[in-house]
């Protein structure tokens, strides 16, 4: 699933809502699905639109501010677009003490922004996350579903030309 | 079909498998594996049978734990034993496809080891090999060996045997079982697993909800997701032993959304369950009914705490609450929840299968079985190993890891990950089992064990511990909130060469205070790294302080560029190379560089040509180097 740009909606706005009742419509609407919807939702957009989780709100019968006060409580939920690419790098245990500080320092340079932020073209975003999972191959970037493992300056400048 | 008909298609299946006259190939694909470059191994391999016209069987299995050989290719030829490749290219594929497959020369300069019987001259058995000889495969048992996205592989392998048995026994006995083969969580905490379901059973309640923590939060550990990757059967029988012994409908699986693999074969597993009948109503014509969700995680360390990871399935904030009442008694909705760990699951799993006697024949009087653990940082064979309990530190770092890489200095070892605890080589000899550990202060937790050289500062490795988890506090107790930024302050002032000794007796103090006090483990452990590191290596914080010095050139702040006037050439590479233009120099002059200018980026020693080795890094010493350029001291040593 692509997902749409911010561009797109504010073109139809329609498409929120028309979107979100179609995700709506696979849920009994019970308290327990509020994250898995938040989720939902955010996969779709590529983050968490005012519309949807007002649309949300109204659908779980809850009050907005508790929606709002759920998804700012996760880290994965995001309430700004983000870019067509995320960078992750990790801060894990083992990637820290390979030095993936500078791996991200080199990131960083070369996008110009630093982890939350996304470049004003909407290319990309940046992101730095706890942990892989794939500490043996320390240090660890991932670029969107693509894990790249034992990296190194000069692969960043690699992967990142493509 | 009735379980005896299941198992026996699945035998039929597996055996077909190995004495089929084609060629099989088992390729490494977990994450790890990907990560190294199995996906170009794999098509390498399948572009190679095609042009030779060569009919094999590509399996794609999960982690054998040799992550750093990784990719690893396993070929295993008719009526040869499988034998083991590792650091496998897409040329050395091609290589391994026409010397081995088309011409029978087995290649031992590339092999690693067999596996079963037979043998090939000039080839190791695998099992033999340093890093495995010291493991005992039981939660990992199937890991690289089978299919994981099968489930016949897995049932061939007597996989789902365990729930048979329980399923013919009386829900207090399975618990008994349980009780008696010492089986405790895997987890942090250690808590007997048999003793806890006996809890949640007797608890009175209209349903019983049972949870598998697959939140994996620590960062650092990576032994649940290779589990899950390669053997999710394992962990979903536990879960349905567990559910039939405490009576349970409805199970919850809480994976963090960092796996996509293990996730997608968690659906896919559970959508063979329920095909066979081992999942949903009246399993295996029972009058047992057991459904499984998967709940996402949304990226909070702390909704690995059981109570917060109850909050969160719920759909609120994920906030640990006090205990009790503890879930066993008012979990999920205020009903009677368990919830164990996934390898505890695993290990279950396993119990059920094998007997009680020969489970409880690993391990030690108090910590039965094996542990996984995720061995990474400096050490040579960075893997996923799983080791009986009781082994001691010094084999898992030195006979499993392959010692320290460059012939390094060990320094220290990490345990537990955020709520663990650094330990010094005199604590090698240590073995590994709940109470030596935290008796010596660290913990056993999940399973992270990050190794560390001379080249890691240990404040550096508190300080990142802390911030970890004073970023992860939810919030809601005041010890932890604050008390953990506090603690953060003072170590940022330590590693910034603002620390003073009276901070360290706060530092201490505080540390004592935030682990009494606070809410839930989260607080409770996060001083931790910070006590260990006193107690251990208290001359590394009091260097920062007194001497303005990290003797592990980590701190930026402490550090100093120089360049040596009677090494340096003038080449003028460092000179182009610096960002901030930092370093003074010319055509045959010693380079200087400026020390207001310089940013300690390291870029100048990177780029020192090794045969002048002219930069070098220091901390806590001034090097006398001229103000401004001089002309060259040094003998011309040429280019090379
Ligand atoms: C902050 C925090 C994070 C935790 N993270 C995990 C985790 O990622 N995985 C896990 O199994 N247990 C985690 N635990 C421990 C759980 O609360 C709980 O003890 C465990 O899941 C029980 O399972 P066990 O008895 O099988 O070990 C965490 C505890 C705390 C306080
Ligand atoms: S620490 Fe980076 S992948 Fe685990």
């Amino acid at each position: 699933m692509t997902p749409i740009l911010k561009s797109d909606i504010l073109k139809n706005g329609r498409a929120v809502t028309e979107q979100l009742e179609r995700i709506l419509s696979r849920y009994k609407g019970e308290r327990g699905d509020l994250i898995p919807l938040l989720q939902e939702v955010q996969t779709r957009f590529g983050y968490l639109p005012e519309e949807a989780m007002q649309g949300v709100a109204k659908f779980l019968r809850l009050s907005e501010s508790i929606v709002y006060g759920v998804s700012t409580f996760y880290a994965q939920f995001k309430f700004t677009p983000t870019g067509k690419h995320t960078i992750k790098v990790c801060r894990g245990t083992a990637c820290h003490v390979r030095g993936v500080t500078r791996i991200l320092e080199e990131v960083e340079k070369q996008l110009g922004i630093k982890p939350g932020g996304t470049t004003p073209d909407l290319e990309y975003s940046l992101e730095s996350i706890a942990c892989f999972g794939s500490c043996a191959l320390s240090p660890v970037m991932v670029v969107d579903e693509t894990v790249y493992g034992r990296m190194t300056h000069e692969k960043v400048r690699e992967i990142l030309k493509r | 079909m009735t379980f005896e008909e299941i198992r026996s298609r699945a035998v039929a299946e597996w055996k077909a498998l190995e004495h089929s006259d084609k060629p099989r190939i088992l390729i490494g694909a977990a994450t790890c594996g990907r990560a190294a470059g199995a996906g170009v191994v794999i098509e390498a391999i399948e572009a190679e049978l095609a042009q030779r016209n060569i009919e094999a069987v590509i399996i794609q299995v999960g982690c054998i734990g040799l992550c750093y050989a990784e990719p690893v290719v396993d070929i295993i030829k008719p009526g040869r034993p499988r034998t083991c490749y590792g650091n496998v290219t897409p040329e050395i594929a091609v290589e391994l496809i026409n010397d081995y497959l088309l011409k029978d020369n087995p290649r031992p300069d590339l092999a690693l080891g067999t596996v079963g019987e037979g043998s090939i001259d000039g080839i190791p058995r695998l099992f033999d090999h340093p890093m495995l000889k010291p493991q005992v495969r039981i939660v990992l048992r199937n890991c690289g060996s089978i299919d994981p996205e099968n489930i016949n592989h897995y049932i061939a392998n007597g996989g789902y045997s365990g729930l048979i048995k329980a399923l013919s026994m009386k829900p207090g006995d399975v618990i008994e079982e349980v009780k008696k083969s010492g089986l405790r969580g895997r987890g942090g905490a250690g808590f007997p697993t048999g003793r806890k379901w006996e809890f949640c059973r007797n608890a009175p309640g209209k349903e019983r909800y049972l949870i598998c923590n697959a939140d994996e939060g620590d960062p650092g550990a990576f032994m649940n997701r290779s589990l899950l990757e390669g053997d999710p059967h394992a962990v979903l029988e536990g879960m349905l032993i567990g559910a039939y012994a405490m009576g349970a409908t409805q199970g919850y699986i809480y994976c963090r959304a960092e796996y996509p693999l293990a996730l997608k074969r968690l659906n896919l597993a559970l959508k063979q369950m329920e095909e066979y009948g081992l999942l949903g109503d009246n399993i295996m014509g029972s009058d047992f009914s057991f459904r499984i969700k998967i709940q996402e995680g949304a990226g909070a360390f702390v909704c690995g705490e059981e109570t917060a990871m109850m909050a969160s399935i719920e759909g609120r904030r994920g906030m640990p609450r006090s205990r009790p009442p503890f879930p066993a008694q008012s979990g999920l909705w205020g009903q009677p929840t368990n919830i164990n760990n996934v390898e505890t699951w695993g290990q279950v799993s396993a119990i059920l299968q094998r007997g009680v006697e020969w489970f409880a024949g690993y391990g030690t009087q108090g910590s039965k079985g094996t542990k996984t653990f995720a061995l990474a940082g400096k050490v040579n064979r960075t893997g996923l190993i799983e080791v009986p309990m009781g082994i001691t530190l010094r084999e898992i770092v030195y006979d499993v890891g392959g010692g320290i890489p460059g012939d390094k200095r060990f320094k220290a070892i990490q345990t537990g990950g955020p709520s663990g605890g650094v330990l010094p080589a005199s604590l090698l000899d240590l073995p590994v089992d709940y109470e030596s550990l935290t008796q010596a202060g660290a913990i056993m937790g999940s399973g992270g064990m990050i190794v560390t050289d001379e080249d890691t500062c240990i404040v550096d490795i508190a300080r990142y511990f802390l911030s970890f988890t004073q970023a992860e506090s939810c919030g809601k107790c005041v010890p932890c909130r604050l008390g953990t930024k506090q603690m953060l302050d003072i170590l940022e002032d330590i590693c910034n060469g603002r620390g003073k000794m009276e901070a360290l007796d706060l530092l201490g103090g505080l540390a004592e205070d935030v682990r009494a006090g606070s809410l839930c483990a989260l607080g409770g452990t996060a001083p931790n790294p910070v006590l260990t590191s006193l107690r251990y290596f208290r001359d590394e914080y009091e260097a920062h302080i007194k001497e303005r010095r990290c003797p592990a050139l980590v701190c930026q702040p402490l550090v100093s560029y120089y360049i040596l006037p009677e090494k340096c050439e003038g080449c003028g590479i460092c000179l182009r190379a610096c960002p901030p233009e930092a370093i003074k120099g010319g055509k045959r002059m010693v380079h200087v560089i400026d020390q207001s200018k310089c940013i300690k980026c390291n870029v100048c020693l990177e780029v020192c040509p090794t045969r002048f080795s002219a930069v070098v890094k220091v901390s806590g010493v001034e090097i006398p180097v001229p103000e401004e350029p001089i002309p060259v001291i040094a003998e011309s040593r040429g280019r090379d």
